[in-house]
């Protein structure tokens, strides 16, 4: 029996609790918190109950006991960290990986901000206690691209790799294409959709995207690159007319995240490309493109978000572990 | 949107009778070439029948050898091949206030290279305070020159608040 501990209950914590709860895969949850409260139980939580409970708009558990109690005090083998990204601070879930690493658990997160904020402090961190960090949901969502990295393409050498990373964009660049709408028009769709935040820029200027890109830079050549060295430009000053005249040659246009260290081009920019390229992929969907000299060309197209799609990541990052660390009963 | 076409010029020689200009053109439109320019050298004070043609065209990569054969079996000698010359083409998309920032200064900022020129350009014009979108179609003698022409594009786009979007280049 593995015991996990599990910080955020927002879509993809939620959908994290609901599969274990649904898969019968030897996983019991024995803490659980968000930012209103949490609970604690060392025989495993009843999952329905506290799902109900989010449900009908309770916390997970009690106020008084806090994501740092939980992670502290919990009795558990491994962290699901799934708060909500700060891109600036990676905080405060800097502070519960850590904190858990430290302890000698194993970290399971689909936070982007530590990943790319302090990857290899916390890399290091994960190693000095004998611990694993993964971090497969952090890009492309259900895409398994870590572990394609890692292990399918162990002895490649990776020489460059290019992405569409945000959902969003591509639907957007999407609908513009095919349906001759503006991008503002795109736009508002996008946010009927469930697919744009009310402020778009995090995802429309490309610095979503330019995140992603800079953990699988510092994943696949640990070349310490930060979001400052991404040279990053949006899409939100495309208009129709560029999406015709692409048309009119058999292109399209979408918002591209490249690497090619040996180049030094680090870049997230909306590019021209052929209509029957494998990176043009419709609506929300994620596509990867990595080249490699012994695979040559690989190309990996899912869905990039959501919150079951988010979890089959997680879970594929915590049985992975299990597998390889913790001993199975 | 793809490079990789080789510009040639040759110099063919064949019987000044009916139908051999166009039996050595024929090849060419059969190995996909495409022909920028014909050129008769009829030396005035001769005698002979035999007609001199100076061919100019563009092939795609590879088909130069196979464009021999066709033509060798069609009776016509080629006296000589020009010096090859890579042609690269890419097709970028500007997007801003494309007249106001001076368009016609955009392009010459390449054509003023000597190696790569704007070959084609397509504007949609909308209302006037409006920003316009531009398709622009470059050629460069080599790949190398390509990427210094687009690093201008790319600093005059920068200057003059430009948004330049540039073909993902092929992947391999």
């Amino acid at each position: 029996m593995m015991r996990v501990a599990l910080i955020g209950m927002g879509s993809v914590g939620r959908g994290v609790a609901e599969t274990l709860a649904k898969k019968d895969l030897g996983i019991i949850i024995t803490g659980i918190a968000d930012s209103r409260g949490g609970c604690m139980d060392r025989n495993g939580i009843d999952i329905p109950a506290v799902l109900s409970a989010k449900k009908n708009g309770n916390s997970c558990g009690t106020s008084g006991i806090t994501a740092l109690d939980v992670i502290r005090k919990a009795e558990y083998d491994l962290l699901i960290e799934v708060t909500p990204t700060n891109a600036l601070s990676g905080e405060p879930a800097i502070g519960y990986i850590k904190t858990a690493l430290a302890r000698k658990k194993h970290v399971v997160t689909s936070n982007k901000g530590p990943i790319a904020l302090a990857s290899k402090e916390l890399r290091t961190l994960a190693q000095e206690n004998n611990v694993a960090l993964r971090y497969e949901a952090t890009v492309a969502g259900a895409i398994p691209i870590m572990h394609t990295l890692e292990h399918g393409l162990a002895g490649n050498e990776i020489i460059g790799l290019y992405g569409v990373l945000n959902g969003t964009c591509n639907y957007i660049l999407t609908r513009m294409a095919d349906e001759g709408l503006t991008y503002e028009q795109a736009l508002m769709e996008a946010r009927e959709m469930g697919y744009a935040e009310a402020d778009p820029t995090y995802d429309v200027q490309g610095i979503d995207a330019a995140i992603k890109l800079v953990i699988l830079a510092n994943t696949i050549w640990d070349n310490g690159v930060t979001l400052e060295n991404v040279d990053r430009t949006g899409i939100d000053l495309l208009t129709a007319d560029a999406l015709r005249l692409a048309e009119e040659e058999g292109c399209t246009i979408r918002l591209i995240a490249e690497a090619i260290p040996r180049k030094n081009i680090l870049r997230v920019s909306p590019r021209i490309i052929e209509k029957n390229h494998p990176l043009v992929v419709e609506g929300t969907l994620n596509a990867l493109t990595l080249e490699t000299d012994l695979a040559k060309e690989i190309t990996l197209i899912g869905r990039g978000a959501g919150s079951i799609e988010t979890a089959s990541a997680i879970l594929g990052d915590i049985l992975f572990i299990r597998d390889r660390y913790v001993q199975r009963t | 949107m793809k490079g990789g076409s080789v510009q040639v010029s040759m110099k063919l020689e064949m019987k000044d009778s009916p139908g051999q200009l166009v039996a050595a053109i024929k090849p060419i439109s059969e190995v996909g070439g495409n022909i920028i320019a014909v050129i008769h050298q009829r030396e005035p004070d001769s005698d002979t029948d035999i007609l001199d043609v100076q061919i100019v065209l563009e092939l795609p990569e590879g088909r130069l050898e196979k464009l021999k054969i066709l033509l060798q079996e069609q009776g016509v000698h080629i006296q000589r091949i020009g010096e090859e010359r890579l042609l690269y083409t890419r097709t970028v998309i500007m997007i801003g206030h494309l007249m106001h920032t001076d368009l016609s200064d955009t392009v010459d900022q390449i054509d003023s290279t000597g190696f790569a020129e704007v070959s084609e350009l397509s504007m949609s014009m909308p209302a006037i305070k409006e920003r316009s979108s531009s398709r622009i179609t470059i050629k460069s003698v080599s790949k190398d020159d390509m990427a210094s022409a687009l690093a201008i594009l790319r600093r005059v786009a920068k200057q003059k608040s430009l948004l330049l979007v540039e073909p993902l280049e092929d992947i391999g």
